[in-house]
């Protein structure tokens, strides 16, 4: 037992001694030593967040900053014993993608009071806005609107639409909606005749696509999904029901998930609005902008695309969540 | 008095009919069966196929809870038995997105039997801390119940794996003599479960064993394996189901997947009239409770109410559905129904 230790302790040393080679090269290179980030992501168990540290960590490599990763496992304690942890390390910036909104502000007071500059990432926390350099996130209302307008165009304003929305109560699902009725309000040939939550997700999707299909059958000319994966079970309801997607009954959704583009090139899904998880750079813009004292929009709106079907193919490779 | 007892079942039943009714009367063409690609097509074809997974969930949930017990991990577990299965069409690499236009097969009892064994492993596990450990079976189940998802998630990799298998697709999507084929699994998971209660001793131990467990050992009744038993049948079941839903959507879910489904197979159990402190149960009236739940669903759906009310719509359903079945409702409309029969006596 006590030589293992004695050989693990040898093998640390000659590691550190190494590192300590290498690191002497890098000061020398490098005016000073390199920044330091603190990233505090709340979970990691969604294809979408897990695309979002690949973001943040490719860019901080990108940038030459070394980065502190926490995962707090859906766990708001975890978090901000993480955010804790950087202010004492004295980071030089903090990236925080929040598990919730409420609860954060006397950590983020600390922070302030350190002088440390913190951007959140992808969810707004209910504090006071000076205790944060800015929020950078999707427009969820905007999302929808495009896609009324996509719907707007390809129809010429008139369709019978279905929508299969998020889970009730969440922000996504609330104003994914609103923004689409801003477009369906202002063009009287559009109309919502079914409207019903399939939870975010594909079994659910189906399952009221299916309701909606013999309630309606013929009459639907559209279906509005607020994510990707409830189109997709929409997309094999209508192929149950004998319709072809895309053709017979045009399909929407938001998000822009892999599945989604497969969907597009397959013919199903006419067109997607994205939801960016790369936040990566407009967040190490951000702190970079902090660091030279420039003020920031408190909501840098993320930067999403709009794709149609004919142009999936060519895209579909570089994706990246 | 006694003999002309109305049977329990009868309410649910009567529930069940009210939800039919309003449907004849109110929903356009929900009674409508036609012929499309040679299977029955229409909304009660929509509900027998919708009901499947929880019914087959429901009906071994009738045994645990029977026993006195509860198994909160079926959703876990369905998800878990999904993940594995789409790993084994893809002979476990989940890379496939890489290598789009391969196509792998897996030879379909593989994709059938692996979830299914390790399923039951994890009934299994549920059985022995319930019956040798001697866990709560509310706590024991608990521990599969969070632990699993994210083992499910891990088997993922956080995604949602697709794929594309023409005999595994039959599974959730195919019909067989006109009829969804995973109703007809149910139905099979009903015969089996009905089989071994019936054919052999356990239907009278299980009950036994949810009367009193100490009594139901003394008189030399194995307890332990009769416990291990249900929970094994429950996970079973839960893979069975899984199976059902990925081969559906053909792709797992893991996230999703039978999120919150154990809820619905207990209040379904609940709904037919099996009582939570366990000692009796009545299969038939789970049937008819999955039933009531999944015509509720599909009724709220086609008739397009505000996603809003939605959940208070069935709230309020179940809980007229659980007061008009519970014991002192059927007290006071025993004894209303009597004193109408000497009303109608003396007027004669």
């Amino acid at each position: 037992m006590k030589r293992n230790i004695m050989v693990l302790m040898m093998v640390a040393l000659l590691v550190l001694s190494a590192g300590s080679i290498f690191g002497a090269g890098q000061t020398e290179a490098a005016a000073d030593a390199p920044k330091v980030i603190g990233f505090s992501q709340c979970d990691s168990q969604q294809a979408w967040r897990w695309a979002e540290t690949e973001s943040v960590k490719e860019e901080a490599a990108n940038r030459g900053y070394v980065l502190q990763y926490n995962d707090a496992q859906s766990s708001q304690a975890n978090q901000i014993a993480a955010v804790r942890s950087f202010i004492a390390q004295g980071v030089d910036g903090i990236l925080l993608a929040p598990q919730v909104t409420t609860g954060f502000g006397p950590v983020l007071r600390e922070a302030k009071e350190a002088g440390i500059p913190v951007v959140l990432l992808d969810r707004k926390v209910d504090e006071s806005e000076d205790l944060f350099v800015t929020f950078i996130g999707s427009d969820f209302v905007w999302e929808g609107e495009e896609v009324g307008k996509l719907v707007l165009a390809d129809t010429k304003g008139k369709a019978n639409i279905v929508e299969l929305q998020g889970t009730p109560g969440a922000d996504p699902a609330i104003e994914r909606k609103a923004g689409f009725e801003k477009v369906v309000n202002a063009n009287p040939g559009m109309k919502i005749i079914l409207s019903q939550t399939g939870d975010f997700n594909r079994t659910k999707g189906k399952e009221v696509m299916e309701a909606f299909l013999k309630a309606e059958g013929k009459n639907i000319d559209v279906v509005y999904a607020h994510n990707d994966d409830m189109a997709i079970g929409a997309i094999q309801a209508i192929k149950e029901y004998g319709m072809d997607p895309g053709k017979d009954i045009l399909v929407y959704s938001i998000d822009g998930v892999r599945d989604g583009f497969q969907a597009m090139v397959d013919g199903d899904l006419n067109a997607l609005v994205e939801c960016t998880p790369l936040l990566g750079p407009q967040g190490f813009d951000a702190l970079e902008a902090a660091w030279r004292g420039e003020s920031v929009p408190k909501w840098v709106k993320s930067e999403d695309g709009i794709f149609r079907m004919a142009d999936a193919a060519a895209l579909i490779g570089g994706r990246k969540f | 008095m006694k003999g002309r007892q109305i049977p329990r079942i009868a309410w649910p039943l009567f529930a069940l009919g009210l939800i039919l009714l309003f449907n004849l009367m109110f929903t356009d063409s929900f009674f409508a069966i036609t012929i499309k690609d040679g299977h029955l097509f229409g909304s009660l074809i929509d509900i027998l196929r919708r009901s499947a997974p929880t019914l087959i969930m429901a009906v071994a949930m009738t045994y645990v809870i029977a026993t006195g017990g509860i198994d909160i991990s079926v959703g876990s577990v369905l998800a878990i038995s999904g993940s594995i299965a789409s790993l084994v069409v893809w002979g476990g690499n989940t890379q496939y997105l890489t290598s789009a236009g391969s196509q792998y097969y897996a030879p379909m009892l593989s994709i059938i039997l692996i979830p299914l064994v390790a399923s039951i492993l994890l009934g299994a596990f549920n059985g022995v801390m319930v019956s040798f450990i001697g866990l709560q079976p509310f706590i024991a189940t608990l521990i599969l119940m969070t632990a699993g998802r994210g083992l499910a998630q891990l088997l993922t990799g956080g995604k949602v794996l697709n794929f594309r298998h023409a005999g595994f697709e039959f599974v959730g999507r195919g019909y067989l003599f006109g009829l969804p084929f995973p109703f007809l699994l149910a139905l099979g998971v009903i015969v089996l479960g009905t089989a071994i209660t019936r054919l052999t001793p356990m239907g009278l131990y299980i009950q036994a064993v949810g009367g009193n467990r100490s009594a139901s050992n003394f008189s030399g009744v194995n307890t332990r394996l009769v416990l291990l038993f249900v929970y094994i049948f429950s996970g079973f079941a839960a893979g069975l189901s899984g199976l059902v839903m990925t081969s559906d959507i053909t792709g797992a879910d893991a996230g999703f997947m039978g999120l919150y489904m154990e809820l619905d197979a207990i209040l379904a159990v609940v709904i037919g009239g099996t009582p939570m402190e366990g000692g009796k149960y009545n299969v038939g009236g789970t049937v008819i409770g999955v039933l009531i739940i999944q015509t509720l669903t599909t009724t709220i759906l086609t008739k397009g109410i505000p996603t809003e009310y939605t959940l208070l719509v069935k709230a309020i359903v179940v809980v007229v559905v659980l007061i008009i079945q519970s014991n002192k409702m059927r007290e006071v409309m025993g004894k209303r129904q009597g004193k109408m029969m000497v009303k109608g006596g003396s007027a004669i």
